[in-house]
């Protein structure tokens, strides 16, 4: 067995444990919204920690998986995981459409370009109001498994914990294949990948596509999870938020993903002792950890725990 | 020219105008170190707001606003001391979440220090329409032109004719250059933080009587200056200006004529496509990736 075979390993042990020592519905609930988020944050490593593409729109393709689902299954009584499947294939193919030219530029012209998807998903959410409601919001039906609707926080537990196992298990197979490697050498220099024979522009556009496919289940997993959607689910807010949590965790990192997400969702639990301060003092901590630990939590203390060892 | 479409233009060019001063904010701070400063809206709100704080506190107008401005300005230099000198060096993405982690300490700060509600500014020589061509204009919005011009010239005088000014260039165009002909890049980049704070400031005091101003309206604002400064080419100041006055009539021709729901989306719309023609913006200067 590899290292990674004894990773996964551990994760689905944790997983299990933690199920049982999980207090109450409102510990339960941070932890299906943690390892939900997980999910996008590991596909966004790929795409930036990995490829070093950057995209700071993101939420977009939550936002685009979320009102889809909800919209399937309110207006043509399509089953939820049909919905959630159909936007899947839908949200890939609009990736695949807009990553080639988008993906050719490079550095702040691609954050702005991404950045503009974002706010462009957005501002249709708010103002398509006989579908999307618009600033008011969705309810969104209960996802329904096995013929009935589920509510339970417990089930739900099972369904994210089983999703972030399969994708962390992906992604570590994923960075490890020839395709992984390929993906670093992009990152490292493109046109030397290029000559080393890799087709940057179509692993690039791939990688862009899979982590969107994957934002938009998680997307319409968390419209059918919360009961309640609105446009801020697809916010410039939280697409900084995603990256943020790629950033804090660890640049390619896939459990630096986990880590990070989970740093940046129990924050404001934390923050909150400082009530009406809260937002500042989100900003401290931001600007703090980027000068401090530029790298992210866990290759930093991935090297002082092996420069100890020594 | 019918009145409708002079309304319309001129409506443009007065948001336009706010758009250039803060595009001209991140051409500047660009061109001097390499990062796009996202807590630029925040500080076209923090002007604002400061100055209805300080209205609110009794201070008359005309002692009011050069107060908010320098606040602003102090802000802008701290913010360059304390938070985007140490991470000198790092990598793109996180200057990004380091600037946007200053934007939310000011909003945060301006939304408990004042309030969370909306305000509005008195305008300046009392305010009223003037009939230009059968057009109804607004005198803040020739107050927005005009000062923004002044401003715009102001610059141009410093970044061409100033030893300053022309050190600053210097640094932009090779930073180790400049060093040894014994230019301090540091103060360079905290001097260019300064000004744009400045114009940000300006900005956001001009155009709030118009558009009003909360603490959370910083960040649409300064989305747009970037837009404004990308569509000019980056690092590229008379470009960031024809970007933001450019961006602010397109605008307010889709919501006269298109649709005012979209008027916000435009200006994502458009750096979309010009970036698809054109990777460097409009005026970008063309660049070529060392291997």
């Amino acid at each position: 067995m590899s290292g990674d075979t004894y990773r996964v390993a551990g994760l689905i042990l944790a997983l299990i444990a933690a199920y049982f020592v999980i207090p109450d519905a409102f510990v339960m609930d941070l932890w299906i919204r943690i390892m939900l988020i997980s999910v996008v944050v590991i596909g966004l490593n790929l795409l930036f920690g990995y490829t070093g593409q950057i995209s700071l729109g993101h939420a977009g393709f939550i936002g685009i998986g979320s009102y889809g689902s909800a919209i399937m299954t309110a207006h043509l009584q399509i089953h939820p995981v049909l919905g959630l499947l159909a936007m899947a294939v839908a949200t890939g193919f609009f990736a695949y459409l807009i990553a080639r030219p988008i993906l050719s530029l490079k550095g702040h012209h691609l954050a702005m370009a991404t950045l503009g998807i974002g706010v462009i998903v957005t501002i249709v959410l708010n103002n398509e109001t006989a579908w999307t409601g618009g600033s008011d919001g969705l309810v969104v039906e209960p996802l329904r498994l096995f013929g009935g609707p589920i509510y339970d926080g417990g089930q739900w537990y099972v369904i994210a914990a089983g999703m972030l196992v399969v994708v962390v298990w992906g992604a570590l197979n994923l960075v490890r294949s020839p395709a992984g490697r390929a993906l670093r050498a992009i990152h490292g220099s493109e046109i030397a990948a290029q000559v080393a024979g890799i087709d940057v522009s179509a692993l690039k556009v791939r990688i862009f596509a899979l982590s969107a496919i994957l934002a938009s289940v998680v997307g319409s997993l968390e419209a059918h999870y919360l009961g309640f959607i609105s446009p801020g689910t697809a916010g410039f807010g939280r697409s900084i938020l995603l990256m943020t949590m790629v950033v804090v965790g660890g640049m390619g990192s896939v459990f630096g993903s986990i880590l990070g997400a989970a740093i940046l969702l129990l924050l404001p639990q934390v923050l909150a002792a400082v009530s009406v301060w809260e937002t500042a003092a989100f900003g401290i901590v931001l600007v703090a950890t980027m000068i401090f630990m530029p790298r992210g939590l866990v290759p930093t203390i991935g090297s002082l725990v092996r420069r100890r060892a020594r | 020219m019918s009145a409708q479409f002079l309304q319309f233009l001129f409506a443009g060019l007065t948001v336009g105008a706010i758009y250039a001063l803060a595009g001209l904010g991140y051409a500047l701070v660009y061109s001097a170190s390499g990062v796009i400063n996202f807590a630029q809206g925040q500080f076209v709100m923090l002007g604002a707001m400061a100055t209805v704080g300080l209205l609110g506190a009794g201070l008359p107008y005309f002692a009011a606003v050069p107060v908010a401005i320098i606040i602003t300005i102090v802000v802008g230099m701290l913010a360059e001391k304390l938070a985007v000198r140490p991470a000198h060096g790092s990598s793109i993405v996180t200057l990004i979440v380091i600037t946007l982690g200053v934007g939310e300490l000011i909003k945060g700060s301006v939304q408990v220090v004042l309030d969370r509600s909306t305000h509005t500014l008195p305008s300046i020589g009392g305010g009223g329409t003037v009939d230009i061509a059968g057009a109804f204009i607004s005198t803040q919005g020739l107050w927005v032109i005009g000062v923004t011009f002044l401003c715009v010239l102001l610059v141009g005088y410093f970044l061409n004719s100033t030893l300053t000014g022309k050190a600053m260039r210097a640094v932009s165009c090779n930073r180790l250059a400049a060093q040894l002909v014994g230019i301090k890049p540091d103060r360079m980049l905290l001097m260019s933080f300064a000004i744009s704070a400045a114009l940000g400031a300006i900005g956001g005091i001009l155009i709030t009587p118009i558009s009003f101003i909360s603490y959370d309206s910083g960040t649409m604002i300064g989305l747009k200056g970037f837009v404004a400064a990308a569509l000019g080419g980056l690092g590229n100041a008379p470009g960031a200006i024809v970007g933001g006055l450019v961006l602010g009539l397109l605008e307010s021709f889709t919501a006269g004529y298109i649709s005012s729901a979209y008027k916000d989306a435009v200006a994502f719309i458009l750096i979309i496509l010009v970036f698809f023609v054109t990777p460097n913006g409009l005026f970008g200067a063309k660049s070529s990736e060392r291997v």
